[in-house]
């Protein structure tokens, strides 16, 4: 009898442990897209927030907000400031957001003002010319840029100095390119645009990523001499890493959430067990699958860890190039 | 063969009941969001994208409900340019130049029904375009470098003195106002923050949607109250609410060359709907004008508002077949392809062929039940005009306040939208038009923008500009542009040359 009472307390205890643990239940979550509707961002939030929805993690359909301005600076800007401790509240972020950080392109603003909750998967960058071009590998590719920086324009859908600028330079780096501001970059509007400028051969390579070319690639309109990942991946098996020509570059552009500064640690973890469910679920994989995310999954501290990480690599990136003194 | 199967199976796929009631819905729903200032096509389908996803809709259905909506949005447009002299979006400014005047000579409900119409036959002929012609096009569209993309809007510039022809030197103050305004923002090759007094909202430049409605509406109010506290405020008549078949007869000509232009500039990934339907206008007043536009000549109504909605269907090509957006809009559309597990581009007509067939005969259908619903609702529209203007004015600026905020949700904007709007006043009173500065600031910075590419891709050498057939023969237009009208002047002036009407 005293035993039966013990395992029902036990019991009991555990149900209580679980309870403080959700004592947290979101309500009328939103979801702030720093750009406009159609960017990675916007699907970050809209993707995320319907599978949230439909696998009733949250009661209610998540409200999509668009807050363009300042390359998600203005977003940044507005949570700190206005939103700080609000529990419903995400944000999506990916490596555009860290690399403005490091690179100090937010008025001043730092990582340790928002707590980052989790990455959910990961967009590897790619190299990809024109299915004419004669660069039949990395390699080649990198010698003429080495034999002639003048000849070879690189476009990418990000700002100078952006991820799909550094994403040529950790390259370039990883050649042995010590002067990296030789490199020709291009900034378009999107990654897309960037691409039909390839097929049109006024630059000569695009820095983009897997789910941008996926389109062209199928088509055979144009081929991707790297990708930038650690191993090759298993939707697109055809494709090389670059670490396996002899160029030690990886790039992943990750997509995930941060949530305000002020938030309990209760909310915190809550949101981290919430997305640490989301990732696990069969609509994520599908959804993952059918925008070219690999898998790349980081939650709670570790995430926290990994950011700062990021940011401190990108940093000495842009310092070892010259974009930032 | 394959193709007409196609055709036939897209028809089954958008004749469904689900899918007609969701055109229909769409095409409502697109209007209403059009018609009102600040919110244009891209606010429209972004807000209607959640819907699709809680119906649990089919892909197609997704598609064919915001297609809808797309295309509603384009029609939208024209009613608050013509009835309010305020334009509902980006691409319906054009619109007011020759709507307005017809709607203060009491021929509103004429110019809604002829602008109804020509938007029908703009988004029908670019539609088939689309269904036709979009392999060929793209091969088209790919040939344009940054150096041609410069050119083209230079181009575009060139044909800004045939607005207004009272003042030359206003014009142009005007379009320097506004291409002095696209310089906000970063610097788009070196990242370095121009005019934007450490404003992060402004990094990004004056968004054009706030630069419309600041200068147009909120101007338009103030003077409003200027004129009302002077006692004078002119009553418009509405006299019909159809058109004749002679109008619509007699911008035939209008309409088509309007389409052609449109459809081409929406091809262009990067040029759009805003300057098709500038070009549209400029050339339709170039070749037709008499004296007669400015005043209310029903083909320079016409010819711009076929140029946006044909623009809106060319946009599409570049889309369906190259997987790039050509617009704001299209790259939304964009994002739910690719969210519904659909990748855009080259594949995509014989992947699933039920996708990109039914979008497109989707369209057709739209734009059938836009027509049939925007010719009766121009008997609602035109009371828009009995309304006094005691309550017309402060409902205009409710909801200009409201779509601002809407899109950014930003109070800064409002600000910003109220601080345009007074610059806008000021302007108006010593007579400087605004149409040549919102086109600076729509166009201007894509001209800067692939000025810098072009130049940044050749490492400085200006040749580049001249580097192509394409970009010779563009400088050819350029110049028979800013030369033939002079010529056709001389020609006209002699006896016997020029009869009118061509």
């Amino acid at each position: 009898m005293k035993k039966t009472m013990g395992s029902l307390a036990a019991i009991a205890g555990v149900f209580a442990i679980a309870g403080s643990a959700h004592a947290f239940s979101p309500e009328n979550v939103e979801c702030i897209a720093p750009a406009n509707p159609g960017g990675g961002w916007d699907f970050t939030c809209r993707s995320v927030g319907k599978i949230l929805y439909d696998l009733k993690l949250v009661p209610e359909p998540v409200k999509v907000t668009n807050m363009p301005g300042g390359g998600g600076g203005v977003a940044f800007g507005y949570v700190v400031g206005k939103r700080n401790d609000d529990a419903n509240l995400l944000v999506a972020a990916s490596t555009a957001t860290t690399s403005r950080l490091a690179t100090n392109q937010f008025a001043g603003l730092t990582a340790d003002q928002v707590r980052w909750v989790a990455s959910l998967g990961a967009d590897f960058g790619v190299i990809a010319v024109s299915k004419d071009a004669p660069y039949k590998n990395l390699g080649d590719l990198m010698a003429a840029v080495k034999a002639d920086p003048d000849k070879i324009a690189f476009g990418g859908g990000s700002a100078v100095g952006g991820w799909d600028h550094l994403k040529i330079l950790i390259v370039a780096k990883a050649a042995g390119i010590t002067d990296a501001r030789s490199v020709k970059y291009v900034s378009f509007n999107s990654g897309g645009k960037a691409l039909t400028q390839l097929l049109g051969n006024h630059v000569q390579a695009v820095t983009g990523d897997v789910s941008e070319i996926k389109g062209q690639l199928a088509a055979g309109n144009v081929r991707a001499l790297a990708v930038l990942s650690p191993e090759r991946l298993s939707t697109d098996p055809d494709i090389p890493t670059a670490r396996e020509q002899g160029f030690d570059a990886i790039g992943a552009n990750w997509r995930g959430f941060y949530l305000p500064k002020d938030v309990s640690d209760d909310v915190h973890q809550s949101w981290g067990k919430i997305m640490a469910k989301l990732y696990e679920s069969e609509d994520w994989k599908k959804a993952m699958e059918a925008n070219g995310l690999a898998p790349f999954y980081n939650g709670g501290a570790q995430f926290d860890d990994f950011v700062r990480q990021n940011i401190a690599d990108i940093e000495q990136l842009s310092k070892d190039v010259g974009l930032l003194k | 063969m394959e193709f007409l199967a196609g055709f036939a199976h897209g028809f089954e796929v958008a004749l469904t009941p689900l899918n007609l009631g969701l055109a229909v819905f769409g095409a409502f729903a697109g209007t209403l969001v059009g018609a009102l200032p600040g919110l244009g096509p891209a606010n429209g389908v972004a807000i209607l994208v959640p819907l699709a996803f809680t119906l649990g809709l089919p892909p197609e259905s997704a598609l064919i409900l915001l297609a809808a909506v797309y295309y509603g949005a384009m029609y939208g447009g024209r009613i608050s340019s013509i009835m309010l002299n305020i334009p509902g979006d980006e691409p319906a400014v054009m619109t007011l130049l020759e709507g307005n005047p017809m709607a203060r000579q009491g021929k509103a409900g004429a110019a809604l029904a002829i602008s109804a119409v020509s938007s029908f036959i703009g988004a029908t002929l670019a539609t088939i375009g689309l269904s036709f012609l979009a392999p060929l096009l793209v091969k088209f569209a790919i040939l344009f470098g940054p150096a041609e993309y410069f050119i083209l809007f230079v181009l575009a510039f060139s044909l800004i003195g045939t607005l207004t022809g009272k003042n030359v030197a206003k014009t142009f103050i005007a379009s320097v106002l506004g291409l002095m305004l696209a310089t906000i923002g970063l610097d788009p090759a070196t990242n370095v923050p121009r005019y934007t007094f450490g404003q992060m909202k402004l990094f990004e430049g004056l968004d054009p949607i706030i630069a419309i409605v600041g200068l147009f509406a909120i101007s338009e109010v103030l003077v409003f109250l200027e004129t009302s506290r002077a006692g004078g405020q002119v009553k418009f008549k509405v006299e019909r609410t159809y058109a004749t078949f002679k109008e619509l007869w007699f911008c035939t000509g209008a309409m088509l060359r309007g389409s052609v232009i449109g459809f081409i500039c929406g091809v262009l990934p990067g040029a759009g709907a805003s300057l098709g339907s500038f070009a549209s206008y400029t050339l339709e007043k170039r070749y037709s004008d008499r004296g007669t536009f400015g005043k209310g000549d029903e083909r320079g109504l016409a010819a711009p508002e076929a140029g946006n909605n044909s623009a809106a269907g060319g946009a599409l090509v570049p889309m369906l077949a190259l997987g790039v957006p050509g617009s704001g809009t299209t790259a939304v559309l964009l994002a739910l392809l690719i969210s519904l597990n659909i990748t855009p581009g080259p594949l995509l007509f014989t992947e699933r062929p039920e996708v990109a067939w039914g979008l497109i005969a989707s369209l057709y259908m739209a734009n059938i039940v836009l027509l049939v619903l925007n010719l009766p609702l121009v008997n609602i529209f035109v009371r828009l005009l009995t309304v006094p203007t005691y309550i017309l004015m402060p409902t205009v600026t409710l909801i200009c306040f409201l779509g601002v905020y809407a899109i950014s949700h930003s109070v800064f904007d409002i600000f910003m939208m109220v601080g345009v709007g007074v610059f806008g006043y000021l302007l108006r009173k010593v007579h400087i038009p605004l149409v040549p500065v919102i086109l600076g600031v729509l166009l201007g910075h894509h001209m800067e923008v692939n000025l810098r590419r072009a130049l940044s891709l050749s490492s400085g050498d200006w040749g580049i500009l001249f580097g192509s057939n394409l970009a010779i023969t563009l400088w050819v237009l350029v110049f028979l542009s800013l030369t033939l009208p002079f010529l056709i002047r001389a020609i006209r002036r002699r006896p016997g040359g020029g009869k009118g009407e061509v």
